[in-house]
């Protein structure tokens, strides 16, 4: 008993009189808790090889974005979590704007381009993934397909496409679509998909589905498919990716965000885990892993087996006006909730 | 899983009036605790009604009176009304077959009858998910619902038919009465109560099951809260969806009242137990084995055949040992903290529904009864939103999932217990404390030890429940905690069916001991 007081007194005392000097020191024995609500095999990829160099123990919570972002609400100053990653940034800022995000350092900001995070400084972009149309090749031909992603509310499309409503993913898109149309076009676009769609939980389902040809097209990211293809491509052998292009929604990036709770008791390992991924090591798992997501930081390159970012011709949004919250009451209304 | 009958135990019980009290104290003492209990258990209800309140008139109605909810609200519907009677329909068929005729392999059919208890029913979705990707919607939702919950009207009924007095069968005949007529105007109303029970059972299993509905894409009530959870984590949406699920739950409740009906099926006299002559199938046996047959190939050969070519296509590298053994062992030990905590917390409302019978007691019986039928997502949503605002100590502690597992499994422990205690005559105690013994010690070392073969059985019913339960265990799970069913879950939720065959795999094996106990017990119906 004394032995761990001692050290848990040690460690408050460490922690204290060293943020953002987290190398030196002797890592805390409970570690740090991430809130993920990235892909779990990248973000255990990440995890395990900063356990590896650092020593600081990394526990996950798995779960949705805008579960985990209105969980760290709800729980306020008393979350039990240290960092918090997202597979979109909505989630980021719905906590940022309840202020339950610490602020970052200059040094680990920096690491990412301006555009790939908020003006607040109190999270960044560690990775990015584009919106596609998945669609099976043997039934659509090139110039069959939506010019616009706006296009797949039009009757003609009724029954033929498949999203996930449910998945933080889509609702980003969602949120894009907001953003640059707004509410009346969002709200009627999402009643009309309501009878045009056809709902799967799950990106990967999503295009399983495109693959065993219950629906011609569906509505996901790009990294599923490469990550199939890279496999046995079981689930992708008839699938081609649609880029949107031209700024429209539909070529929407959507930015993972990670930052570090203001609640955190171990706010030096928490962001030494943020800079971590941010920097060389994260950024290179993203390269060489199985995740096919994009990697943002400065100087960074991604897989070369995707489509270069700046071709991707995404609209330029501001990642911190995605409003998730509105998302999911415009959805809610729709039916598709 | 109440498949043990409960009115028989109830019978044992009324007949057994306490003539003299152990301690004076001891029936107030029992009160009071089941009183405490109770009021754990009112906790999910009284959760919606406070939310409900909270949350104002202009958005409750909003949210619940909308496109969507009428949507489900039909679903729902639509496959109860196809599964039960389905159900029903299979249930009694193969208890039948298996039963009272002469039916090559009886023994082997009513095994398999009873085997597809051990496949949990989203191992089951998922096995047909993988094998026809193309069934969906009320039809996959009810075809995979038959075959997953016909054993839960199977059992109760090869119980009663095992109890039956066949003089009543023979009068019949004697009085003129074809066999097919005595079947369905002797038999058949003497199997009402079985029949309800399973059809109750099936009923509540079709509102909270999560897992099998989401893997076939066919929404439910569990399913759009699950969705809604995952956007909004505990938002007013979901809790209004939660509030009418439980509409939803009553209405089965009462509708189920309402048809057991008021006549007497008990009688004075035991009457004398002998085994039913089988009735010879003649001509019809070919036509008889396919019934179970089909039933064996569709609800145990679809998806053995589906997790032995993903296990084959695996190979050795889908066992990645280390992580399933955590999970395992992560299993078993909520599996086994729950199972304790569950059968501790029925101790008081079985002892007082054994020894001290009366109005208080029906009252607090049935605030133990009904949170059992709750489905885990509610259960958990409760409790969730409950520590997050005011109980933040207990927020995301293993305790508070060993609490939601408790009152999830609450009416399993009862009835275990209940029938074990009464079959320990109060006569003994007395024995015993005459000889000397203190009352505790009277209570443990006569009375637990002549229901601990029931009480044992009770617990394993819970913990096995436990070893396959999902959205409680999603909600509710502490920091890092992972368990067969939420690997299994996750894993195929990227559809990555080779890593999550070995969790489906060892789900299985943990739950072929209750499909074992459960068969026995319908069984040996007729020695009770």
């Amino acid at each position: 008993m004394t032995f761990s007081l001692k050290a848990l007194a040690g460690a408050l005392a460490l922690g204290a009189f060293s943020i953002g000097a987290v190398h030196a020191q002797t890592p805390s024995p409970e570690g740090i808790v991430v809130y993920n609500a990235q892909h779990e095999s990248l973000t255990k990829a990440w995890s395990e090889a900063f356990t590896k160099e650092t020593g600081i123990k990394v526990t996950l919570r798995k779960g949705g974005d805008t579960e985990l972002g209105n969980q760290i609400v709800q729980e306020g100053a008393a979350s039990p979590a240290d960092v918090f990653i997202t597979e979109n940034s909505p989630a980021m800022v719905l906590v940022d704007n309840a202020g339950l995000f610490a602020p970052l350092s200059k040094a680990t900001l920096d690491l990412v381009p301006e555009g790939y995070r908020p003006a607040s400084g109190h999270w960044l972009g560690v990775a990015a993934r584009s919106t596609v149309f998945a669609y099976d090749k043997t039934k659509l031909s090139a110039d069959k397909l939506p010019k616009s992603i706006m296009d797949l509310a039009k009757p003609e499309w009724k029954g033929r496409w498949a999203a996930s409503p449910s998945g933080a993913d889509f609702q980003a898109i969602v949120g894009a679509m907001l953003a640059l149309k707004g509410e009346a076009a969002t709200s009627d676009w999402l009643t009309a998909m309501k009878t045009n769609f056809k709902a799967y939980r799950g990106n990967s389902v999503a295009m399983k589905a495109v693959n065993t040809g219950e629906v011609e097209g569906a509505v996901i990211y790009h990294y599923y498919f490469f990550g199939d293809q890279a496999k046995t491509a079981e689930n992708s052998g008839n699938v081609l990716l649609h880029y949107f292009k031209n700024q429209d929604p539909g070529a929407f990036v959507s930015v993972s965000g990670a930052g570090v709770l203001a609640s955190s008791k171990h706010k030096a390992e928490a962001e030494a885990f943020v800079k971590w991924v941010a920097g060389k090591g994260g950024q290179d798992i993203l390269r060489t892993g199985d995740s096919f997501e994009y990697a943002v930081a400065k100087g960074a390159a991604s897989n070369p087996k995707l489509v270069p970012i700046p071709d991707l011709q995404g609209p330029v949004l501001d990642p911190s006006k995605l409003d998730s919250k509105a998302v999911t009451g415009l959805m809610t209304k729709a039916g598709l909730l | 899983m109440s498949i043990a009958s409960p009115a028989a135990t109830h019978e044992t019980a009324r007949r057994q009036q306490p003539l003299r009290r152990l301690s004076p104290r001891a029936p107030a003492i029992m009160t009071g605790l089941a009183g405490l209990i109770a009021l754990i258990c009112l906790i999910p209800l009284g959760f919606l009604v406070a939310i409900t309140i909270q949350t104002g008139t202009e958005t409750v109605t909003q949210l619940v009176f909308r496109a969507r909810v009428a949507e489900l609200l039909l679903n729902t519907a639509l496959l109860e009304l196809c599964t039960i009677p389905l159900s029903i329909g299979l249930g009694l068929a193969l208890a039948w077959l298996t039963e009272r005729t002469t039916l090559p392999g009886r023994r082997l059919w009513a095994w398999l009858a009873v085997a597809p208890l051990a496949l949990p029913a989203f191992v089951q979705g998922y096995a047909w998910a993988s094998f026809a990707p193309h069934l969906q919607g009320l039809t996959g939702a009810t075809l995979i619902s038959v075959l997953a919950y016909s054993p839960f009207t199977y059992l109760p009924v090869v119980a009663q038919l095992r109890r039956l007095d066949p003089a009543l069968e023979d009068v019949a005949t004697a009085l003129g009465r074809s066999p097919a007529r005595v079947f369905l105007e002797v038999v058949l109303p003497q199997l009402r109560l079985p029949l309800c029970g399973g059809a109750l059972l099936i009923g509540l299993h079709l509102l909270s099951e999560y897992g099998l509905f989401a893997m076939i894409r066919f929404d439910t009530f569990a399913t759009a809260i699950i969705d809604q959870f995952q956007s909004s984590y505990n938002g007013p949406a979901a809790n209004m969806l939660a509030g009418v699920l439980v509409l939803c739950c009553l209405g089965l409740l009462l509708l189920d009242g309402s048809l057991r009906g008021r006549e007497r099926y008990a009688r004075v006299g035991s009457g004398a137990p002998r085994a039913m002559p089988p009735r010879q199938l003649g001509g019809w046996t070919l036509p008889a084995l396919c019934l179970p047959l089909a039933y064996a190939v569709l609800a145990l050969g679809v998806p053995a055949y589906t997790l032995g070519r993903w296990l084959i296509f695996g190979g050795a590298e889908a066992w990645r040992v280390p992580e399933l053994l955590a999970a395992l062992g992560t299993t078993i030990a909520y599996a086994a903290a729950g199972a304790l905590a569950t059968t501790i917390i029925a101790v008081p409302i079985a002892w007082l529904c054994v020894r001290n019978p009366g109005p208080w007691q029906r009252k607090l019986e049935s605030c133990h009864v009904y949170v059992g039928s709750l489905p885990g997502i509610v259960i958990a949503l409760a409790l969730v939103t409950i520590t997050v605002r005011v109980a933040l100590p207990l927020y995301q502690t293993s305790a508070m999932l060993v609490l939601a597992y408790a009152l999830i499994f609450l009416p399993r422990a009862l009835i275990g217990l209940r029938g074990s205690l009464a079959q320990a005559p109060v006569e003994l105690e007395w024995a015993a404390a005459a000889l000397g013994r203190t009352p505790l010690q009277a209570v443990a070392q006569v009375t637990l030890r002549l229901a601990a073969p029931g009480v044992g059985a009770a617990m394993a019913l819970v913990g096995l429940g436990i070893t396959t339960e999902l959205t409680a265990t999603l909600l509710l799970a502490p920091n890092g905690t992972r368990t067969l069913a939420t690997e299994f879950w996750s894993l195929t939720a990227e559809i990555d069916y080779v890593a999550a065959t070995p969790y489906a795999l060892l789900m299985i094996l943990l739950s072929l001991p209750m499909t074992i106990l459960l068969h026995r017990q319908a069984r040996s119906a007729q020695a009770q």
